[in-house]
């Protein structure tokens, strides 16, 4: 359940935004988790909606994007669709792959409001 | 021109002349003058009915990144002191503290004078600390409480610990790098056994070694495979129970190098020492240059 840690680290994020930019409250929170960053997506929204009350997440929606993961396959020297580590390449069969996105674990975008 | 939504105010274009009365801030603002309303006034420009006037900020931050900062500096401390650091990961059991244990005696037969030093991840007990300092070694113990993997901030703090403390004991025999930048050292990182979280969190080391006893089955790393994806090196452990166990090496070693054609195996029985060469010539490799 490493996600209960990442949500804290996302809530320290928006704390020092919200210090940053003069915010009480956010309306929406958006994330980005990719497919190949080892994060369970539903783990960390609960771990998320475990944190919120009494922050200034506690009323927020919260959004996660999963961009699909990509690989470079060596064989083929192409870019190629890699939906979790340790399948195939989907031309070759091969698994001479290197991650090259979906690894992204990032905080987007929030909508907040002023007091 | 109004500043707010670009309407012409007929006149009404100092600031004082509009009023923004603190229950209406950010909803919608009314000229003073001419009693028009501003909705979308706030930073977002939009409005939106039965809302609050909200505005959109792009952080673009990631959620690792005061983690990967601490990281980056522990990587950058231990370089400036010749400590070759090595993040030990695998699932429980899988004999991670045995084969430290038996690693620092026969560095110690081997090479005298490299310093090695441990710090030691469980959730609680400092059972494992006290087994590396039965061997001589100084040893920190890190417990994460309901923490389920070390992180950069734990390890700095450790380190800085263990800097401290082997001064404390050691002051007139100094194998250890501070004052001597160029003295060779190992650090070993026994972190958490679990084989999921760990490979999420960089702690500053020169490389991730996985560990896999070979009871735990031959397809841990398609199982797990975020972890040997991260790892360098792959130590097939307790190869000496082989013979009374269904175990396919090759087997194993064709699935991590599905996840990471790159990985490194090396086969040893910490219990009986078979192997164990390979390891610490593996090791010898890894250390920073004097």
């Amino acid at each position: 359940m490493h996600e209960a840690s990442l949500a804290g680290g996302i809530l320290q994020l928006v704390e020092d935004a919200a210090r940053r930019e003069g915010f009480r409250r956010v309306r929406r929170l958006q994330l980005e988790a990719g497919q190949l960053a080892g994060i369970e997506v539903r783990a960390l929204r609960f771990a998320l909606e475990a944190l919120a009350p009494g922050t200034c997440l506690e009323e927020a929606r919260i959004d996660i994007d999963e961009p699909p993961g990509q690989a470079w396959c060596l064989p083929c020297a192409t870019t190629v669709a890699l939906a979790q580590r340790g399948d195939a390449c989907p031309h070759c069969g091969r698994y001479q792959l290197q991650p090259t996105g979906g690894t992204e674990l990032r905080v987007l975008e929030l909508l907040v409001e002023d007091d | 021109m109004c500043v707010v939504c670009g309407c012409a105010g007929h006149g009404a274009d100092t600031p004082a002349a509009t009023e923004t009365p603190a229950a209406e801030a950010g909803v919608v603002q009314r000229d003073a003058r001419t009693g028009d309303l501003h909705f979308g006034a706030g930073a977002a420009r939009v409005s939106v009915p039965g809302m609050s006037q909200a505005r959109a900020i792009r952080l673009e931050a990631d959620i690792l990144g005061e983690n990967n900062r601490v990281a980056r500096a522990n990587r950058a401390h231990f370089e400036a002191h010749g400590v070759t650091a090595l993040n030990l990961v695998s699932s429980p059991g899988s004999g991670k503290t045995t084969l430290l244990c038996a690693t620092i005696e026969a560095l110690r037969r081997r090479d005298p004078g490299l310093a090695v030093a441990v710090i030691e991840g469980d959730q609680q007990t400092s059972f494992d600390a006290d087994r590396i300092r039965a061997t001589g070694a100084p040893a920190i113990q890190v417990n994460t409480g309901k923490g389920c993997h070390l992180d950069a901030p734990m390890v700095a703090e450790a380190f800085a610990q263990l800097h401290h403390h082997h001064h404390d004991h050691d002051h007139h025999d100094h194998h250890h790098g501070h004052g001597h930048p160029a003295a060779r050292s190992l650090l070993f990182i026994e972190n958490v056994g679990n084989l999921v979280c760990p490979a999420v969190w960089d702690l500053g080391e020169a490389a991730k070694v996985a560990i896999l006893s070979i009871t735990e089955g031959e397809d841990k790393p398609l199982k797990y495979p975020d972890m040997f994806a991260a790892a360098r090196l792959m130590v097939l452990n307790k190869m000496d129970l082989l013979p009374h166990l269904r175990f396919d090496v090759a087997r194993c070693i064709e699935a991590a190098r599905r996840v990471n054609p790159a990985i490194e195996v090396i086969q040893l029985s910490a219990t009986t020492g078979a192997g164990m060469e390979a390891w610490l010539n593996w090791l010898d490799c890894s250390l920073a240059p004097a």
